[in-house]
């Protein structure tokens, strides 16, 4: 220990700490400024960035005791304590023009990166008080974010720049939503999170800190595939400061947990099937003991075979994932059956026949797993056994938790914290057992943090695929058959496998009127990472190959594509694969249109899919798509809300459904306020907690907006009608007489703030809270015909990629996008979702792939796995189509995934419009493309897995 | 596990003593984007103290006179790359540096730093290289001057010893009248951020900036240490600058340079294309320089 003294934001500090400390250690535990952010502790993600005498760099990898006697500045220094008359409203303070242009550009989504970000753009507006978009890019080169897609942050900067130039602030550019909002719904409300997430006050599951608070560490497999024969903790167990060391012997309920399929040990016992399985938890007084003690636990390993892949798994010699499972390893077979399929190939003209694959791809939320479990009765805030996580499903963590420590359910609280993105990889369980088991065992709360390396090598990935499609048509353009083969990696546990691949199956086939259909699908077990839920659920892979096979159809067919896909695009009276016939709300045609008109086709004689100039070929590329809202498939799918007005006019709405980043808050506060006709600041929305919400369903499947949203919208509808009752006693009017408006209930000319009706109500013995149970249309089973889903998103967008003709590098210049959501409830948060799913879908297909070498994954570090950066990211043209959903909440449907879903696709046709070479395998990897096109060849089978 | 003490010697004899008491068990740190993560994920095993180098003014000092840079080993990119001076009669490492991770990392990293890791193509060795850069070092105790090529043994590897020797500066000869330099790298999207293929060159024309008088060329990785492309360098002194020369280099450099094809980086095919690309890009860049290094400013003092 020895002593460092820095100056933090103007305050003078000194701590005793240990030399071997990293800068941003010191300010998170040390000085507990958790502003700063660790995403990665790579010096990859640039959000641990602070000002060290005033020059940004990564405090991950910054030794603190270079800091010796250093001015240090972190988001929290940022802002500062404002006379009344210039705070901002919603807090207390007066934020720099960088937190206030965050707020108004949209710029903060989960808000995880945002006091990265921030501070590195102060360094650069420090240094340029005008720089130029490049400038922008090129200061912000490393630093990421996972959410926004960067378009916004880069106004943002540019508007901030503005402001302390003198020249006043930037306004947001809005979006081109046809309805005409309402009071409240249709406009940009900021969430109510979003001061707290610019100021670094926002707390993640990492920043909260208990007192007496303990570490956890995992112990992971040491093979993809083995037997375990003998575990011996001793050694642990005997380390200084290490408090327990637990085995799957030590857990006193069931040891297995699952989404849907019970399969995945809480800590391996006769076997591991994958590199990330645990086998062995330890909490100690620190990180680093629980480390240490994690190197002196012995377990002897039998290494099994190796099932590396969904192919060899479907081989009947190959080695067996889950013995007791009765398929072999077989996790499920699914089908789609419509018309007749031999037929529909004996009416086309024109048939093609295509294989693709899609790499198994990871979230890479920018803040990595983090549970922390506080023991029963540890002190009087936690009565019962408490656990802190930001997770997608907390009513299903509490359900897992509950089994595994053989509790009953009510005596296990899940308080959902700020998550740092989730795009489907929080719904699965990570730390949250292991961190209730340690609690439990040590008395003691225990937080256990996964590093970034720990969560890429263990949490749920997209499966990856191989699909194989046939598709024909008549010469004229119309679609006969579409036949598609499926094989997914479902990797070592089921996770949400079944459901992610059915979507695949059912939409295997495209947006389109396809009257002969067959689609079979194979997820596989094999020793890969499991595959579970992700952004775009298994429709990311499928419309990558029927998105490509549409363009070779209709090039065979000497159609346009557009055209060809304008003909045979789902409308309102066209049936779908499964047998749905879709009776309203299809807004593909109109996404189509207005695509195809900002492709500059207004003259098609002039109008060139693709050229080329000098050595740069370029190219446009056009995909459609559609992803259904809500779980569907006959799963009962419901949500509950609470919704509560207060004496004072306020109001708070209460459900446990998850708000990783896309806005739920803000959705569901404007909804309740449009019903109670109160300002949307003055109704507060409490997440995930399942001691003081209802049950909101998992935030999974584009549901939550209209799920909890309708369960939102109706909970407050009845809150207002008994207030309409009670108010109408007192006013002397009939309650259909009463506006409800700007905080007040109004009749005849006279007005009473709606908090007084509250009073009234109350007087009468009554609360002004009703909670509300919303059921969502009943859907059938795959195989039953009728109505799958309740509703789907419709979206096309068109891709502009200009490919390096010398070296194959390419680049998306241009996306522009039309989404049909039903109805923009929030404009800018919609707009945020949309790009931030198109630049996703962008890694998808071009940086991201998680790679194995027969198990054993290679891709772990973020150094290893490369998300979009700033640079990377294309101009975006955002059209919104609302063709309304007459159940939905004001109209509105799903939008969270599905513009993630066409990029891939776009971008492929793209590439193949401007060098004639297309490619079945993604990542695009430019060595093999260049090759192909130096070489004359036609097609790329082969991505930079196979550089060997 | 980690270190137990962290020094910040302020001078380079303090840095020394240092290494010297703690007898192989320290090891010298400069940004420590290399090293620190390297002993935070195992590669390298932790010592017992760090000897940080990034308060040793000396070290820090981007000097020069006449017609010589000097480049503190504890320069970082960020530094180089801004540097006016280096920008107009080093641009090559200007160009070099300046693409080194991003800007966080750059503000940190240092040149030193880069060349003591001793990979075979990490962008400030390349452009180093092509400059002709020697290093002034503390090997064994003894303060001397060595070509740079003399510090590399292997990939990883340095003639350093780091919890012995000192890496203190590097001598760069700037460009002068009628010589330029320019640096250029190829990068995929995917996997490790580490060049698929960098190269530097620099060039001396003659008088009427017709002719290639002399000529540095270093593109790699194309073996275990950083190597100049003499045959191709050999081709072009006292041609005419003019495209078939570049081509004659070309197919030179084609036969003459054998990269191989390094995992989930590149194939060889790949990297012979991209050895082509290059010099296409950085030889026409550096003459362009070249023969317009009337305009370069003074040498500030
Ligand atoms: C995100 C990221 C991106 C990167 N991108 C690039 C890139 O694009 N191109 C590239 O070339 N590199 C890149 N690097 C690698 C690294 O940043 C550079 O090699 C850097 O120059 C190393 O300098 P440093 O000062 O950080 O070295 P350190 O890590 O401090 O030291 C590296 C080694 O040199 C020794 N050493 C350092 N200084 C001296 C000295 N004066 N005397 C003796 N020994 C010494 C150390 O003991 C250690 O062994 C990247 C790194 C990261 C983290
Ligand atoms: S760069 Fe420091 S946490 Fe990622
Ligand atoms: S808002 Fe940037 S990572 Fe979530």
């Amino acid at each position: 220990m020895s002593k460092l003294q820095l100056t933090v934001n103007g305050k003078s500090y000194e701590v005793d700490v240990p030399e071997s400390r990293m800068l941003a250690e010191v300010l998170r535990q040390d000085l507990g400024l958790t502003g700063t952010k660790i995403g990665c502790e790579e010096a990859e993600c640039g959000l641990c960035t602070v000002l060290v005498n005033g020059t940004p760099v990564t405090s991950c990898v910054y030794p603190a005791f270079r800091a010796q006697g250093a001015e240090i500045v972190t988001i929290e220094g940022l802002s500062e304590p404002a006379p009344a008359a210039e705070a901002d409203p919603m807090t207390e303070l007066k934020l720099h023009p960088l937190q206030k242009a965050f707020i108004e550009h949209g710029a903060v989504q989960c808000g995880f990166c945002t006091p990265g970000v921030i501070m590195t753009a102060k360094a650069l507006l420090d240094e340029d008080p005008n720089p130029d978009e490049d400038a922008i890019k090129a200061a912000l080169k490393d630093t990421l974010c996972r959410c926004t897609g960067y378009n916004s942050i880069i106004n943002a900067v540019k508007s901030a720049a503005s402001e302390l130039r003198g020249e006043g602030p930037i306004p947001w550019g809005g979006v081109d939503a046809q309805l005409p909002p309402l009071k409240v719904v249709g406009h940009s409300v900021p969430p109510q999170e979003v001061v707290d997430k610019v100021t670094g006050h926002a707390k993640y599951a990492d920043d909260y800190v208990f007192e007496g608070m303990l570490f956890g560490r995992t112990l992971r497999a040491a093979y993809p595939h083995a037997r375990i024969k003998r575990i011996d903790t001793s050694k642990a167990n005997a380390l200084p400061g290490v408090h327990a060391v637990l085995t799957h012997e030590d857990i006193p309920g069931d040891n297995i947990h699952g989404l849907i399929y019970d399969d995945w040990p809480v800590l391996a016992a006769e076997k591991v099937r994958y590199m990330g399985d645990p086998v062995a938890i330890v909490a100690a007084d620190t990180e680093e003991i629980a480390a240490e003690a994690l190197g002196l636990i012995e377990v002897d390993y039998e290494p099994l075979p190796v099932v590396s892949g969904p192919l060899q798994a479907a081989q009947p010699d190959a080695p067996i994932v889950h013995e007791e499972w009765k398929g072999g390893n077989l996790l499920k077979h699914i089908k789609v059956r419509h018309g007749d399929i031999e037929r529909g190939f004996a009416e086309a003209d024109v048939i093609v026949e295509r294989e693709y694959h899609t790499p198994t791809t990871d979230h890479a939320f920018m803040e990595p797993e983090c549970s922390l479990a506080v023991p029963a009765g540890y002190d009087a805030e936690h009565p019962k056994l408490t656990v802190y996580v930001g997770s997608q499903i907390p009513y299903e963590d509490r359900r897992q938790i509950a089994r595994a420590l053989a509790l009953p359910e009510d005596q296990v609280r899940v308080r959902g914290t700020l998550i740092g993105g989730g795009f489907g990889g929080k719904e699965d369980i990570a730390g949250q057992i292991h961190a209730a088991l340690l609690a439990q065992a040590t008395g003691r709360p225990v937080k256990m943090r996964y590093t970034r390396q720990e969560s890429l090598l263990f949490h749920p990935k997209r499966h990856a695929t191989v699909i194989r499609v046939k598709a024909g048509a008549t010469r004229d353009g119309q679609l006969t058959a579409v036949q598609a083969e499926l094989y997914g990696d479902g990797g070592a546990y089921a996770s949400l496998s079944d459901k992610v691949m059915t979507r695949a199956t059912t939409h295997a086939t495209g947006p389109y009127a396809v009257p002969n259909a067959k689609v079979d699908c194979y997820v596989m077990y094999t020793n890969n990472p499991p595959s579970g839920a992700f952004r775009g659920f298994g429709v990311t892979q499928s419309a990558f190959a029927v998105e490509q096979t549409m363009d070779i159809l209709a090039q065979e067919l000497g159609i346009d594509p557009v055209d060809f896909r304008r003909d045979n695009a789902l409308r309102v009276g066209a049936t779908t694969v499964t047998g749905q016939v879709l009776r309203e709300s299809v807004g593909l045609l109109e996404t189509i249109k207005r695509v195809a008109r900002d492709m500059n086709r207004g003259d098609p004689e002039s109008f060139l899919w693709g050229w080329r100039e000098g050595n740069k070929a370029y190219g446009w590329g056009f995909a459609c798509a559609y992803k259904n809202t809500g779980l569907g498939g006959g799963a009962p799918d419901r949500a509950t809300a609470e919704v509560e007005v207060f004496p004072n006019s306020t109001a708070e709405v209460r459900i446990s459904s998850a708000d990783m980043g896309q806005g739920l808050s803000v959705v569901l506060a404007q909804v309740a306020a449009e019903e109670l006709g109160l300002p949307p600041e003055r109704v507060h929305v409490l997440l995930s907690d399942t001691d003081l919400t209802p049950d909101g369903g998992p935030t999974t499947a584009s549901r939550q907006t209209y799920m909890s949203g309708n369960a939102a919208r109706y909970a407050a509808d009845a809150v207002r009608q008994a207030l309409a009752t009670v108010a109408a006693e007192h006013l002397g009017v009939a309650p259909d007489a009463l506006v409800f408006a700007e905080g007040q209930v109004r009749a005849n000319g006279s007005a009473v703030p709606l908090g007084q009706v509250v009073e009234w109500m109350r007087a009468q013995g009554q609360d002004a809270k009703v909670r509300y149970t919303y059921d969502a249309p009943k859907t059938q089973p795959l195989g039953t015909g009728g109505d799958m889903h309740f509703a789907f998103s419709f979206a096309t967008q068109a891709a502009f990629v200009e490919v390096d003709l010398e070296t194959g590098e390419v680049r998306v210049l241009r996306i522009i996008a039309a989404s049909d959501v039903g109805r923009a409830i929030n404009p800018k948060m919609l707009e945020g979702q949309v790009e931030g799913g198109i630049v996703m879908g962008m890694g998808n297909c071009l940086t991201e792939e998680f790679i194995m070498e027969e198990g054993v994954p290679w891709s772990t570090f973020l150094a290893r796995y490369r998300v979009p950066h700033i640079t990377q990211t294309p101009k975006i043209t955002s059209h919104i189509v609302e063709s309304p959903t007459a159940e939905g909440p004001f109209g509105a449907k799903g939008v969270g995934e599905l513009t993630s879903i066409n990029p891939s696709p776009a971008i492929a046709n793209a590439v193949y419009h401007a060098t004639g070479v297309r490619v079945y395998r993604i990542p695009i990897d430019q060595d093999a493309l260049l090759r192909a096109i130096k070489g004359g060849k036609k097609e790329v089978h082969a991505t930079w897995h196979d550089v060997k | 596990m980690l270190w137990k003490h962290y020094h910040t010697p302020s001078t380079v004899q303090e840095a020394l003593e240092l290494l010297r008491s703690y007898q192989g068990r320290a090891r010298v740190v400069a940004g420590g984007t290399d090293l620190l993560l390297d002993i935070r994920f195992g590669n390298v095993q932790a010592p017992e103290a760090l000897i940080d180098i990034t308060r040793i003014d000396k070290l820090h000092q981007l000097e020069a006179d006449e017609t010589v840079l000097y480049v503190g080993a504890g320069v970082t990119h960020a530094q180089i790359a801004r540097s006016e001076l280096v920008r107009s009669r080093a641009a090559c490492l200007a160009e070099g540096c300046g693409v080194v991770g991003g800007p966080q990392v750059r503000n940190v990293a240092t040149l030193g730093g880069n060349v003591a890791h001793a990979l075979p193509a990490a962008d400030g060795t390349t452009a180093l290289t092509a400059l002709d850069a020697e290093a002034e070092v503390v090997l064994d105790g003894e303060r001397q001057w060595l070509p740079l090529r003399e510090l590399y043994q292997g990939p990883g590897q340095s003639l350093l010893d780091h919890g012995r020797d000192l890496l203190l500066r590097f001598r760069v000869p700037l460009c002068g009248a009628n010589e330029g330099s320019a640096f250029s790298r190829i990068m995929r999207p995917q996997g490790v951020a580490l060049p698929i293929l960098g190269g530097a060159a620099w060039v001396r024309l003659d008088e009427s900036g017709a002719h290639y008088q002399d000529v540095r060329v270093c593109i790699g990785p194309v073996a275990k240490t950083p190597t100049r492309a003499t045959a191709v360098e050999e081709v072009l002194r006292g041609q005419l600058v003019d495209d078939s020369a570049l081509e004659r280099a070309v197919s030179v450099a084609l036969e003459t340079l054998h990269p191989r094809t390094s995992k989930y980086r590149a194939t060889k095919a790949y990297r012979r294309e991209m050895i082509a690309v290059i010099l296409r890009r950085i030889l026409p860049r550096a003459v362009q320089r070249a023969r317009s290094s009337a305009a370069v400013p003074q040498v500030r003092a």
